[in-house]
């Protein structure tokens, strides 16, 4: 029993972060229909934002965690405005491409900045983790967990309080009306990209310490994102919250119960199952006939 | 080209390792012909029913493993094992076929790269199968009654049967029923189905295809090589593939074959200047500037010079 | 002959079809007219299997066509045409009919992949065919250009000839004088007039009232999602409840 309550909360830890992880996605596959195959170079670019903020700069680990924010949304504007603005009209298999590119260019890119050597990011949480009855838990999870709740928080709070929450819901509810109303929608659209892609970092930045930064950390992120949209419903905020929190706890307990080497497997079979098993269910694009 | 150009080249390609004697470019060209293989796999399922997937390693992964192991383990000559590999992979495309056949677009796309995770895994974890992350070292070079067909000569001419076996088969299968229903598909589903394409016959029956040649193009490789490792579902593989055939022409021919040739030959080039990683991010920039510049990919772009002129 | 007996379909809380039956006569040319949301459309989608319905069946000579796939029900002789996506936008106007004739072809895998002289027969006969469809919706001129690039109206033309090549007993076709000028109207009625001569039996959805009675031995009207009236053209011009369905939309 207190296995199965550490592996929940260690599950909660790691599925906070893919909440974010999945929020960023399921805004910019589910709304603006991007297939972001680079949404994991945003998640790596923020721990090594947040590693060179700490190593290099010398700031303390809150800043360096805003940085790794910053670092996101810069980054995700920037990629916007000069990848996906210009392709807009095309076919999302166009980019789709475009953004296998993005990730192979990012991916090396940060192997030649930083090399193959994994780093190790520095954080100034004790080690000795706390005992909170039957689990222990060490600060920097605990840290983790916390930030990422209060993220998940303010993330709802700007889609459903905030005048670009609004702006943003219009935009891909009803683009023509929006735009009619005088809603800016290039630019919620490089706000929305921006936005998804500084949770991403958050995601990396939280996790980096934990276990380690490396180039290819990334890939996997990516494809946990993307289960967890899928397992969340496209579009759907609180879906990935909670998606992610799901694959968090499932990953935890495969890797206790099952085997360790399997546990990327589960957001593999994640998609493979939830895809094949509910193929018109949640994805269906009305398919024009006539 | 021209029927006198085609003999030519023909002629070249027979006589290619007495001219071309050289051990490390006869080992670029084997190689550039194992891609070429791959590449027009992909091809079939990309460039002509529209569909991308991006776990073809797995197939080609699925094919030297299978070559391996029934070679190593079960001592079975690879004149047999070749067409297994290619049924084994050509079974695994039939179940995604089957899966994923609901799916179009990018969701078919997340479902073979999963797909392709899986097998990765699974080669990496079943350590009694596949040895895992060690690798199957030692598999036998193919036989030919008393030779063995080690030397790269020999295998060169291996690797030219299989491209050209290839080549005649897409040849065949574009230019038929089945090529014309595999475009219709990419063109337009609905209007497909209301002239009686079956659309989950065919679309099944390229990922069949696809993934058989992408199989026997692993086989060509374990022989080649003689080391099967996890490696082969390295997405890099994948990456590649796609970049020979979104380069070289999707939809072509020629294209997936002058993409492998480029893409396997500019690396060997470029190795003496710059580091791989370099080269894997030239590619990103690459294939983003591919997009915007030249989206239908280079033999396309040359006919159209040549039709122009 | 293609039956429709009783059929319903209903999007969420709507009924676009609320209990649909009748019958198109082989050999004719059957019109459907109503006015707009009276469910033409949904009734064309039904037949042809885009569209399952909630309630009643579609038959052909007897044999069942609701719930069979789209492809099965082309396969049994019953094709349409389409009003947007007409055609296949990267094809040569002859490879769209060529690609139509796909039930025309035998060819399986083995044989194409070992290159049976057979093939080759067949291969240079749907050729032939082709050519002679795309004479015959007056594109000789256009065979060789792609079909995205061509006007409307010819890609319109386009996509009857890809449905001809289907070779269809009942060919339905989804509004055919949508977007075209009045000459572009009168090619139209003139081939449609040809194809019922050659014995198929055609079923129209359409708008353009000059053209439906103009060509049509029997008019069928929609309103609501029932059939309000069916007969001759004259007869249904003059018919009380038709012109009220027609007025009453009109001034609502």
């Amino acid at each position: 029993m207190e296995q199965l309550l550490q592996h929940l909360v260690n599950g909660l830890v790691l599925g906070g972060t893919y909440a974010l992880l999945g929020i960023g996605l399921t805004l910019i596959f589910g709304l603006m229909n991007v297939v972001n195959f680079a949404h994991g170079e945003f998640y790596t670019l923020g721990a090594y934002a947040a590693f060179a903020a700490l190593g290099l700069a010398g700031l303390d680990f809150t800043l360096a965690l805003l940085g790794a924010i910053a670092a996101g949304a810069l980054g995700g504007a920037l990629c916007e405005v000069s990848l996906l603005r210009p392709l807009r009209h095309e076919s999302i298999d166009t980019t789709m491409l475009v953004m296998i590119g993005l990730w192979i260019a990012m991916q090396n890119g940060e192997l030649l900045v930083w090399g193959g050597v994994a780093k190790s990011i520095s954080h100034p949480f004790p080690t000795a983790p706390l005992v909170l009855g039957p689990v222990s838990l060490a600060p920097l999870r605990l840290f983790v967990l916390l930030v990422a709740a209060a993220l998940i928080a303010a993330s709802y709070l700007l889609i459903q309080r905030t005048k670009l929450g609004r702006a943003m819901r219009a935009t891909f509810q009803d683009a023509e009306t929006s735009a009619l109303m005088g809603v800016p929608i290039e630019r919620i659209h490089t706000a929305t990209f921006a936005f998804g892609s500084a949770l991403a970092a958050a995601a990396g930045a939280l996790l980096g310490p934990i276990f380690l930064a490396y180039p290819s950390m990334g890939d996997l992120a990516s494809l946990k994102a993307f289960s967890v949209v899928i397992l969340g419903g496209l579009g759907n905020v609180p879906g990935a919250t909670l998606g992610g929190l799901l694959l968090g706890v499932a990953e935890e307990l495969g890797a206790g119960y099952v085997s360790s080497g399997y546990r990327d497997a589960v957001g593999f079979l994640i998609i493979i199952v939830v895809l094949v098993l509910r193929p018109a269910g949640i994805f269906a694009r009305a398919e024009r006939i006539g | 080209m021209r029927r006198s150009g085609r003999a030519v080249a023909a002629l070249l390609a027979l006589t290619l390792p007495f001219w071309l004697a050289n051990p490390y470019v006869l080992h670029v060209v084997i190689m550039a012909g194992i891609f070429g293989v791959l590449a027009l796999s992909l091809n079939l399922l990309l460039g002509y029913t529209g569909q991308l997937s991006l776990g073809h390693a797995a197939f080609f992964g699925i094919g030297a493993y299978t070559s391996a192991l029934l070679t190593l383990r079960l001592e079975w000559s690879f004149w047999v094992a070749l067409p297994a590999a290619a049924t084994a992979a050509g079974l695994a495309g039939w179940c995604i076929g089957r899966l994923a056949l609901k799916l179009r677009g990018a969701y078919f796309v997340l479902v073979t790269i999963s797909f392709a995770g899986v097998v990765s895994l699974v080669s990496i974890n079943w350590m009694d199968l596949t040895n895992g992350p060690l690798g199957l070292p030692g598999v036998p070079p193919p036989e030919l009654g008393p030779w063995s067909l080690r030397t790269k000569r020999a295998y060169y001419y291996l690797v030219l049967a299989a491209v050209a076996a290839s080549c005649l088969a897409c040849k065949r299968l574009v230019g038929s029923r089945i090529g014309r229903a595999f475009v219709a598909l990419r063109e337009n589903e609905s209007l497909a189905e209301s002239i009686g394409v079956d659309v989950t016959h065919y679309l099944v029956l390229a990922a069949v295809v696809s993934a058989g040649l992408a199989g026997m193009a692993g086989s060509l490789y374990a022989h080649y090589t003689r080391f099967v490792s996890p490696e082969v579902f390295l997405f890099t593989y994948t990456v590649t593939m796609v970049i020979m055939v979104v380069a070289g022409g999707k939809g072509t021919l020629a294209g997936p074959l002058v993409g492998a040739g480029l893409f396997t030959a500019l690396p060997e080039a470029l190795r003496a200047v710059t580091s791989w990683q370099w080269q894997m991010l030239a590619y990103g920039v690459l294939l983003v500037l591919l997009v915007f510049f030249l989206p239908r990919g280079i033999v396309p772009a040359l006919t159209a010079v040549r039709r122009r002129s | 002959m293609l039956a429709v007996r009783d059929v319903a379909v209903r999007f969420g809380g709507v009924a676009a079809l609320d209990g649909v039956s009748f019958e198109v006569r082989p050999g004719t040319i059957t019109s459907v007219i109503g006015p707009n949301g009276a469910g033409k459309t949904t009734a064309f989608n039904t037949i042809t299997g885009y569209l399952r319905p909630t309630r009643g069946e579609v038959t052909y000579d007897g044999a069942r066509l609701t719930g069979l796939r789209p492809s099965a029900i082309a396969r049994r002789g019953i094709v349409r045409t389409f009003q947007r996506t007409s055609v296949f936008p990267a094809l040569s106007v002859a490879d769209n009919v060529r690609v139509g004739l796909h039930l025309s072809g035998t060819a399986g895998l083995l044989e194409v992949l070992l290159g049976r002289r057979r093939l080759r027969d067949e291969e240079t006969r749907l050729a032939r065919q082709a050519d002679e469809i795309v004479e015959f919706v007056g594109l000789r001129h256009r065979r060789a250009e792609i079909a995205s690039e061509l006007p409307y109206g010819e890609q319109r033309l386009v996509g009857l000839g890809v449905a001809l090549a289907a070779g269809p007993r009942v060919l339905l076709l989804d509004e055919p004088g949508a977007g075209m000028s009045a000459p572009e109207k009168g090619v139209v009625s003139g081939l449609i007039r040809r194809i019922r001569d050659q014995g198929a039996t055609v079923l129209l959805v359409e708008h353009d009232m000059r053209m439906v009675m103009g060509i049509s031995d029997t008019v069928i009207v929609l309103n609501g999602g029932r059939v309000i009236a069916e007969g001759a053209p004259a007869a249904i011009q003059a018919h009380p409840d038709v012109i009220r369905a027609y007025l009453g939309s009109a001034s609502a």
